[in-house]
């Protein structure tokens, strides 16, 4: 084939520069096929699983033409269940952006006896399933639970209403926040802080003045984290609602009665929605990262001249 | 405040700040017991090693701080703020800087706006901890002159916290030693270290090495062998540590003053540098070789001990 016989020494010369050559890339490289197949799987899993689906919201939504898509959002039902998320999402989010920076707060900057239980138990919402989170709700505060005769005295309704959904909502989305401050301000420590205070400034206004801007962005992305679940929540919800059209339905559960009914075209169009409200807090999320990144990246590099 | 990792500088430090608080004893400032105000009510200067600078401020609003913060009544007005800012800018000769944030800064300038901010306050104290501990080793020369100089210039109490021996004496009045949460000695730098008043001070300023000796007579034995070493006055009889300073000892002949083996003979830029080995140690000890001295690795030669400093043993 070739009059060029190479001789033992320019072999072994030949083998040596293509092991530099492999080594020059990375030593964790792997060959081209591995790299292939491995990235056809993730392509493949990706799209059967969350870009499919997600098409198929928006084309279900629009099969039968831009009208019948907005007539879904005029019935009466599907506008209250679309106030009535919103709401939910207006009250829940606050609390636990309240509750998330009190947490976080203690864990990171106080010892005190029980601290790893407490972060234990904030992680609870997210492990225990949430119809369960539901039912304990509906015992505590249904008719035949624990406060049913008070409440009952009193004429609070609870279960079946607003105040349930709100509840069950909160609890199921509690920890976002404080999960994404904690790391952080454990990270932290509390030098600024006690720098502002020798400075005289009061333990209020360090916290303004120091804390807050500290972990404004892992603040502002926990609480995107914990408004799309609290606008998404079906499961706790669904189990305390009770189901009444206009007026304890959410947008999930407003879905799922029209789907039943196989009102099909109307359950996508609102399903789009909600769809949407979540690809807004994926993107503004992203945004966040982006900028929070920065951020993370602005902060090291100390030392040098 | 001297002493090893661990020994106590920095709590002691943030006792001092009110950021932390005492089992027992008091702090004053001055003839005022200070022991139970506040961190706010002490009006401290605090600088931490890390800088504490907060990151979302600029260089201006770190210095300005201090004053912002201060209740409405005891605010000095804005431009007054404006004007001070600008001083301890110029002081601190960040000049053109002030528009910048932490992140932009070099560690260096970092600590130098770290303390700008600590001395807007107008402190009773200006406390450092480890300030330059984080900054490579021409930067903290630098910034040791230079803190030297503000200190005469501004006039306030200052108390360095270091484990740099270096350091502590170059820029202190009174040096403290600490050791395992204890006091070991105060003094001029030149106190402590000509006249150091525990086997640990003694120690920990420089390089020595130890050796078990045995005092009788008025003379110290070294394995037996009287040594050719004049034992300082009120020397007690009995067991005790020789301790050898390289700066205290000179080379002579071997048969005087303490053995020792050459392990070893180095170039450096002012000379030539000889590592001895110490008779009945293992310690190395570095020496410079006198100008024209012939000098072989295994050769033996004696140390002259210029000021012998024994300690009991024990």
């Amino acid at each position: 084939m070739s009059e060029h016989v190479p001789s033992t020494a320019q072999a072994s010369q030949a083998e040596r520069a293509a092991a530099q050559e492999t080594l020059r890339h990375s030593v964790t490289t792997e060959a081209p096929w591995v790299r292939g197949v491995t990235l056809a799987i993730a392509l493949a899993f990706l799209g059967l699983f969350l870009i499919l689906p997600l098409v198929t919201v928006f084309l279900e939504a629009f099969k039968r033409g831009v009208g019948v898509y907005l007539s879904a959002f005029a019935e009466p039902d599907a506008q209250h269940a679309i106030k009535l998320t919103l709401l939910v999402a207006a009250i829940a989010v606050p609390l636990n952006l309240v509750f998330g920076v009190a947490a976080s707060w203690a864990i990171a900057k106080f010892r005190f006896p029980g601290k790893s239980f407490l972060v234990t138990l904030i992680d609870l919402p997210f492990s225990v399933s949430p119809v369960v989170s539901g039912l304990v709700f509906v015992l505590l505060f249904g008719a035949q639970g624990y406060f049913g005769s008070f409440l009952k005295e009193h004429n609070i309704q609870i279960i079946f209403a607003l105040p349930g959904i709100v509840i069950a909502t909160v609890f199921v989305t509690f920890p976002f926040v404080a999960r994404e401050l904690i790391p952080l301000m454990q990270e932290q420590g509390n030098t600024d802080e006690e720098a502002a205070l020798s400075l005289g400034a009061s333990g209020f206004t360090a916290f303004l003045t120091v804390t807050l801007p500290n972990i404004r962005w892992a603040l502002l992305y926990g609480v995107l984290l914990c408004n799309a679940r609290a606008m998404g929540e079906f499961g706790a919800v669904a189990v305390v609602s009770g189901h009444i059209r206009g007026v304890t339905n959410t947008m999930p559960l407003h879905i799922e009665i029209l789907y039943n009914e196989y009102n099909i075209t109307a359950a996508f169009a609102v399903a789009s929605l909600l769809a949407f409200l979540a690809l807004l807090t994926l993107a503004a999320k992203s945004f966040l990262e982006w900028r929070f990144g920065h951020a993370l990246a602005g902060r090291g590099g100390h030392g040098g001249h | 405040m001297l002493g090893p990792s661990g020994s106590g500088k920095t709590t002691l430090l943030r006792i001092i700040a009110g950021l932390e608080f005492a089992t027992e004893g008091s702090v004053f400032f001055g003839a005022e017991d200070a022991t139970h105000l506040s961190v706010q009510q002490r009006r401290v200067g605090f600088v931490f090693q890390h800088y504490a600078l907060f990151k979302h401020l600029t260089v201006a609003d770190n210095i300005a701080y201090g004053l912002k913060v201060r209740p409405r009544r005891e605010r000095p007005p804005a431009a007054a703020i404006k004007r001070r800012v600008e001083e301890l800018i110029d002081l601190v000769q960040l000049n053109d800087l002030g528009r910048r944030y932490p992140a932009q800064l070099s560690g260096g300038q970092r600590q130098r706006v770290a303390l700008a901010r600590a001395l807007a306050v107008e402190p009773r104290v200006l406390l450092l901890d480890e300030p330059f501990g984080a900054l490579d080793a021409k930067v903290r020369k630098d910034l040791r002159r230079w803190l030297r100089e503000i200190h005469d210039r501004t006039g306030h109490t200052t108390i360095f916290v270091t484990h740099d021996q270096d350091e502590a004496l170059e820029l202190a009045d009174r040096v403290a030693i600490l050791s395992n949460g204890r006091l070991e000695q105060v003094g001029t730098p030149d106190e402590v270290y000509e006249n150091p008043a525990s086997p640990f001070v003694l120690s920990f300023l420089g390089d020595t090495a130890r050796l078990p000796v045995e005092v009788r007579d008025d003379k110290v034995f070294l394995a037996g062998e009287a040594l050719d070493v004049a034992v300082p006055p009120g020397t007690g009889p009995g067991k005790h540590d020789i301790y050898l300073r390289p700066n205290e000892l000179t080379l002579t002949e071997a048969g005087t003053g303490v053995p020792g083996i050459i392990a070893s003979v180095r170039r450096t830029v002012n000379g030539r540098r000889a590592e001895v080995r110490v008779a009945f140690s293992d310690k190395l000890i570095e020496l410079d070789v006198p100008p024209g001295a012939d000098l072989n690795v295994s050769d033996r030669i004696g140390l002259k001990v210029q000021q012998a400093r024994l300690f009991p043993s024990g």
